[in-house]
């Protein structure tokens, strides 16, 4: 009887080992995100809280407080995050419910359109709209020669270049949840609810809609996230006229090299992000949408 | 076709006319998607300082300017080294993490997945910067070594996700059989569970290799020096001016990519054909 214990102690033991030695296999990933992001970024927290005179002190935070300017970034920035998601929202629900309708093989040929996009380097996408937009661009010309306006309007290095171009690099990360939910819904559902009375839109708004509002929110809840920390469009086709938050950190760094400044700007932009994505994840499953979790 | 018209597109028998209007949108939208991108190709041979297009007169001179130009060549020799660099060490990295979090079942397994995805998460700004500050330190900024690193960061949390998912449809105990059949667990994983996983870890593969090539915040700030990417030059040039030449990298950049899509799609056929 005891021997028999202690053999399943033992094996107890062992399990436990072999499961730490597996658990092992993820040290080589874990150590290098610990000293390349982890701890970088956590001196980030710190050097926040330091004054120019090199002690403790929240002057950084009452920088952001006090002038007027950054309380602009900050709108800037939450303005085009929510334009630029709701753009999405109305331009790409259409899309993704007209290709989830269409019969498999021509939806992956639609598809293309959307993964084209997705995989081209966003520089490259930044640069197309650039070229396109400008006052010579191809835009301007075919509208004047079509006489939808008289002059040359300007489209870039403002407002209007930086939502199209947003728009045009997020949508992908909406269409794609958003597909995802639809093809999984059972149009039978849908055949039911007429076969009960309810018209079309009746049975597309209270069977259909609700069941593809996972997706909606998963993809939309990525684009608003992506949004508030994107840099290299709003810089290139905003022309420094639209100043967000990430835009500001970096010219902090590279002209005034004040990272106090920069570091407190970097946290409250770290610390809303994950405030966004906690309350999210009280309302959806978040590790089902990045496929983790057991 | 009229008749097509009247008949029902949808189980709510809603007519294709009734959603002419749907169609018409997506049409429009997809071909915003596409040809914003596809456009530069045509535009990058125009022989004008303004791309215009279609292109008045064609000519190769803004390929001539990219490939005779030291500093671009060597901005892309670094983008490619990098790329290729990031994609070796970030999928076995990434791979055995993912193999290693799915088959232990202690208790930090959802800690380390979250720690797996926040680069993800981070705004990159962040990531750049804290890099930045870490490789002074460390004294190695501006090199290829600080610049994979920073890049395989970026790369891990796909794998990890790509990998993962792939791990979680298979079906671990034909694993175990081959080990109940006297293989040591790593003979079992390489000629067991890898071979049928390997389509999702050739996709994490061409996924670092492309999060590293096309990458432009951190390169921003940890490149540079004797090696600058490709992604950094341009930024730095379209801040200053419409630099044709760049319609000319656009191109070759988009020729990189597709040629990535369409290895990963060949991949993807010849799964599909072994089963």
């Amino acid at each position: 009887m005891e021997a028999v214990r202690t053999n399943e102690a033992g094996l107890r033991r062992d399990e436990w080992l072999e499961r730490l030695k597996l658990f092992g296999l993820g040290s080589p990933a874990i150590l290098l995100i610990l000293v390349i992001l982890v701890i970088p970024v956590g001196w980030l927290f710190y050097v926040s809280f330091i004054g120019a005179d090199g002690t403790f002190s929240l002057e950084n935070y009452e920088r952001m407080l006090k002038r007027k300017s950054y309380a602009r970034i900050f709108q800037t920035t939450f303005e085009v995050s929510f334009l630029t998601t709701g753009l999405c929202i109305l331009i790409g629900y259409p899309l993704a419910y007209f290709i989830a309708g269409l019969p498999n093989r021509i939806a992956n040929l639609c598809l293309i359109t959307v993964l084209l996009p997705f995989w081209t380097s966003l520089l490259v996408r930044t640069y197309a709209w650039l070229v396109l937009l400008q006052k010579r661009g191809l835009v301007n010309e075919w509208a004047i020669s079509l006489g939808l306006w008289d002059e040359p309007i300007k489209m870039v290095h403002n407002m209007t270049g930086t939502l199209i171009g947003m728009v045009h690099i997020m949508l992908p990360f909406l269409i794609l949840p958003v597909y995802g939910a639809m093809k999984a819904i059972d149009r039978d559902l849908m055949k039911a609810a007429s076969n009960l009375g309810a018209s079309p839109r009746r049975a597309f708004w209270t069977v259909f809609f609700p069941l593809t509002l996972p997706g909606l929110f998963a993809g939309s809840l990525m684009v608003f996230i992506l949004c508030l920390g994107f840099f290299v469009t709003p810089a290139v086709l905003g022309g420094g006229k639209v100043i967000m938050v990430s835009m500001k950190i970096v010219s902090n760094i590279e002209l005034f090299v004040n990272w106090g400044a920069a570091s407190a700007l970097g946290v409250v932009l770290l610390v809303s992000t994950m405030v966004i994505l906690w309350i999210a994840s009280r309302f959806l499953n978040l590790e089902k949408m990045t496929g983790g979790g057991h | 076709m009229l008749r097509w018209f009247r008949n029902p597109a949808t189980e709510t028998q809603i007519t294709h006319g009734q959603r002419l209007w749907l169609y018409v949108i997506a049409v429009i939208t997809m071909v915003l998607l596409v040809t914003p991108t596809l456009i530069v190709v045509p535009m990058s041979f125009s022989d004008s300082q303004y791309l215009e297009f279609p292109p008045e007169t064609w000519s190769t001179r803004w390929y001539d300017h990219y490939f005779g130009s030291p500093e671009w060549m060597l901005a892309t020799r670094t983008s490619f080294k990098a790329a290729f660099l990031t994609m070796l060490v970030a999928t076995p990295i990434g791979v055995l993490a993912a193999y290693g979090l799915h088959c232990s079942k202690i208790r930090f397994v959802r800690a380390a997945f979250v720690l797996m995805i926040t680069p993800m998460m981070v705004p990159v700004v962040l990531v750049a910067i804290g890099a930045f500050y870490a490789y002074v330190q460390l004294q190695i900024l501006y090199t290829i070594t600080g610049l994979v690193l920073a890049h395989t960061v970026l790369a891990l949390p796909l794998v990890v996700i790509v990998t993962g998912s792939a791990l979680k449809s298979f079906d671990m105990s034909q694993e175990a059989a081959a080990r109940s059949l006297g293989a040591p667990r790593w003979k079992a994983f390489l000629t067991v569970t890898l071979p049928q996983i390997r389509f999702a870890v050739v996709t994490s593969a061409l996924l670092s290799f492309l999060t590293s090539f096309d990458e432009v915040v951190v390169a921003m700030f940890v490149s540079g020096g004797d090696n600058p990417t490709l992604t950094r030059n341009m930024f730095n040039a379209l801040r200053d001016q419409i630099d044709p030449t760049i319609a000319s990298i656009s191109t070759i950049m988009i020729l990189v990519t597709t040629g990535m899509m369409v290895l990963a799609q060949v991949f993807g056929q010849q799964k599909t054909k072994s089963k």
